[in-house]
């Protein structure tokens, strides 16, 4: 148990540092970034408490708030897939999910990607709808959300298979 | 009573999720007001002592790049200063005038962005410095921002390029003023509205527009950029003015900070 929180609290710090010191910085083609602490929320255990979950959710995208003066709209966007990850997390893995036999290291790789894309989408369009406020520019919201989860996705696909070999 | 509490049990973390978004909304509508955003900003000891870490090793890489720009900006200044000794023993210059109205002190930008809609910097200087909010930052190519939030050691800037920055700018050839807005396209453009309809009889591509120094942030004739292009806004009444900024705002390093020493006198005056 001891493990799992230690385990956590490193996840936590190093993602807000890889997020704010070397993410933020890529800027591809202009403005396309990853959003590459979410895995935090992706990889969170999934028997938890689940108001702590939220919480620390919440905190985490908070504290990437404060880095990049963005007010609250990683703090909102990332509590929100938090609180709709169990939804998430029946569509994409079904029967294995409902009986609590299920380990992120142990499932097939299609039901998990199908997992991350689902919450990425989520958060990138509830991100960029906050960050850029306005119904005029939608299409900005949309063209944003679908490059970032892009982008997002292959790094969050490609740190999950390097750092899983590990923990086996 | 009874009920209430149930109702609280059994929907506790979905009343958790509520608190806490409505908190998050609720900062995010702070950060899109101009000078609202109070308690999440990088001007603070942790964030701000973070990034000047860092940026103490990145501001390695780009050192040629940046000593060219400050080797071009001593070259400026060097012939000004010998153009001056020229023209003194003619006309009498007093330097010393210029430099006690505005101040100048020199920063290092820590931290920048501009690929969002709201973009902002953070400098390595702070309260201890006497930097204020409200004080204009300019590089050696042109203006930066204003200064938004300032903590002891760090302050945030709001860059140009960001939805909520106004600034009063003007054409150099003609005094005719509008605002400088941006409109989150591209870091390259900004955009001058207001500019009256009479003074597009000799508005051309190329055109440098400065500020106008009517705000008592800048001093009058800052550099901003060149007239890309321009037309007429929907009423027909206004130019909108697309600017390039002659700063390439996603490689600047050294800023200078400057302080208007009679914006006191002015604010109190205006608000008498």
């Amino acid at each position: 148990m001891n493990n799992v929180i230690s385990i956590n609290i490193m996840r936590f710090i190093v993602l807000v540092l890889a997020q704010v010191l070397i993410c933020n910085h890529i800027n591809f083609l202009g403005y396309i970034n990853p959003y590459i602490y979410i895995l935090f929320v992706i990889l969170y255990p999934l028997k938890n408490n689940r108001m702590l979950f939220i919480f620390l959710s919440f905190l985490i995208g908070l504290t990437i708030d404060m880095f990049l003066d963005s007010g609250g709209i990683n703090a909102a966007s990332s509590l929100c897939i938090a609180y709709a990850r169990p939804v998430i997390l029946k569509f994409s893995f079904g029967m294995q999910y409902e009986h609590q036999t299920m380990k992120f290291n142990a499932v097939e790789f299609g039901s998990k990607f199908t997992y991350i894309v689902l919450m990425t989408a989520l958060h990138h369009l509830i991100l960029f709808s906050l960050e850029i406020f306005s119904i005029s520019r939608i299409l900005l919201v949309f063209q944003k959300t679908l490059f970032s989860s892009i982008f997002t996705i292959i790094l969050c696909v490609l740190i999950t298979i390097i750092f899983s070999r590990e923990s086996k | 009573m009874q009920q209430i509490i149930n109702f609280i049990i059994r929907n506790k973390t979905f009343l958790l999720f509520l608190l806490l978004f409505s908190l998050s909304i609720l900062f995010t509508i702070q950060s899109h007001s101009y000078h609202k955003s109070k308690f999440i900003n990088s001007a603070n000891f942790l964030t701000g002592g973070i990034y000047n870490s860092i940026n103490n090793i990145s501001s390695y890489f780009n050192l040629k790049s940046q000593n060219q720009l400050l080797a071009e900006e001593n070259k400026k200044l060097r012939t000004l200063l010998y153009d001056s000794e020229k023209a003194a023993d003619s006309v009498y210059l007093d330097s010393s005038k210029y430099g006690s109205l505005y101040k100048f002190t020199t920063a290092n930008i820590i931290k920048s962005s501009y690929s969002l809609s709201d973009n902002l910097l953070t400098l390595n200087k702070g309260r201890n410095d006497s930097i204020k909010q409200d004080f204009g930052v300019v590089s050696s190519k042109g203006i930066i921002g204003i200064i938004d939030k300032t903590s002891d050691n760090y302050a945030t800037v709001i860059s140009v390029l960001n939805t909520t920055s106004q600034i009063s700018a003007q054409l150099k050839k003609t005094n005719h003023f509008g605002t400088l807005k941006w409109d989150s396209n591209s870091p390259e453009l900004v955009q001058l509205i207001d500019i009256p309809k009479i003074a597009g009889t000799n508005l051309k591509k190329g055109d440098t527009i400065i500020t106008s120094g009517r705000s008592s942030i800048f001093p009058k004739g800052i550099l901003i950029g060149a007239v890309e292009d321009f037309q007429l806004d929907t009423a027909e009444n206004y130019y909108e003015i697309n600017v390039k900024l002659f700063n390439d705002m996603t490689n600047i390093e050294h800023v200078y900070i400057i302080e208007n020493r009679d914006k006191p006198e002015i604010t109190n005056l205006s608000n008498e």
